[in-house]
């Protein structure tokens, strides 16, 4: 099996074990507010370091390039409160513009 | 029970969310055909996996060469608020057995946000489900639309679409930033997973972060 795929099904099973454990387990269990302080910056900390990773990152290598353009109108549309399909598809259009031409 | 969208706000609410959302599910798509997941690879992840910060980061850390354990783990613990919104919803649904396994899988950001809204435990029941399965089946149709067009491509940079993903986490991380100390958080992240991408093997910059979450998280 590749890695690919054992990525694919262990995630699937720990997502789901997690969305069930939630409508099983007695509520004083995860009710604490020092955890669900913690909880509430996980996705902020691991969604960040994926913008970071993904758009400066090549293999091991830090690099500027026509990503960092198209991020930057991602934000500047999610400044402006556009929707997803926007900040999306603005991002991608200044990106591929920019590797095309130059 | 009938879905009238034009006289029951809630199925209002429900609907424009599930559709808009599920249209993001392209993005996905062509996220994962785009860092070398099958087709079949990248919708299954949806099918089964469903729930959309998670499926990124399994796409995102494996298409850069990392190892399936980063990969899992990302996943495990960016899904684990799921967890806090079957909590939150399993005494207002009260379903046992095999509604709850499928209850459980619906359970993501959107049906709880929306159920939440609502002010009766009718109405929440009615938004959770109308939204979770209707995230459900927009999100599976546009991701299998987003990764067989993201397989009729070549080079992904000649369409954007490597400055797509990033920007896809950029639209989901956003709105989880209300103050200061969030924005603070962000970028120590951002910084820390960059530090490390020299150093570290793949992955291994984005699962560290979370000893961030647990620094700023610890005192209130």
């Amino acid at each position: 099996m590749t890695a690919i795929w054992i990525a694919v099904i262990g995630a699937s099973v720990t997502a789901f074990l997690n969305k069930y454990i939630g409508h099983s387990v007695p509520e004083q269990w995860l009710d604490r507010p020092r955890f669900k302080r913690i909880n509430t910056l996980v996705p902020i900390v691991l969604l960040s370091a994926l913008v970071g990773v993904q758009t400066f990152a090549h293999k091991k290598e830090l690099l500027i390039d026509h990503r960092l353009a198209g991020v930057g109108v991602a934000l500047l549309a999610l400044k402006f409160k556009a929707p997803f399909p926007v900040v999306v598809i603005s991002a991608a259009v200044t990106s591929a513009a920019i590797y095309n031409w130059f | 029970m009938s879905i009238n969208p034009r006289s029951n706000p809630v199925d209002r609410t429900a609907l424009s969310v599930a559709f808009t959302v599920g249209l993001y599910g392209a993005a996905f798509g062509a996220a994962g055909v785009t860092a070398g997941f099958s087709i079949l690879q990248t919708c299954l992840l949806s099918l089964l996996l469903f729930s959309g910060a998670s499926q990124f980061a399994v796409v995102g850390i494996m298409g850069a060469g990392g190892a399936a354990i980063s990969a899992i783990a990302t996943a495990t613990l960016l899904g684990f608020r799921n967890a806090l919104y079957g909590l939150q919803m399993a005494p207002i649904l009260k379903v046992n057995g095999i509604r709850r396994i499928l209850s459980a899988q619906i359970t993501i950001d959107e049906s709880t946000a929306v159920a939440t809204l609502q002010e009766n435990d009718s109405d929440m029941r009615r938004g959770f489900y109308i939204t979770g399965i209707g995230v459900y089946i927009f999100w599976n149709i546009f991701t299998y639309l987003g990764a067989l067009g993201a397989s009729a491509i070549g080079d992904p940079a000649v369409w954007g679409l490597d400055a797509a993903v990033p920007a896809a986490f950029c639209g989901l991380v956003w709105p989880r930033l209300k103050n200061k100390k969030q924005f603070i958080i962000s970028a120590s992240a951002i910084a820390l997973a960059l530090l490390l991408t020299p150093i570290a093997p793949a992955g291994v910059p984005i699962i560290a972060t979370v000893l961030l979450a647990v620094i700023f998280g610890w005192k209130k």
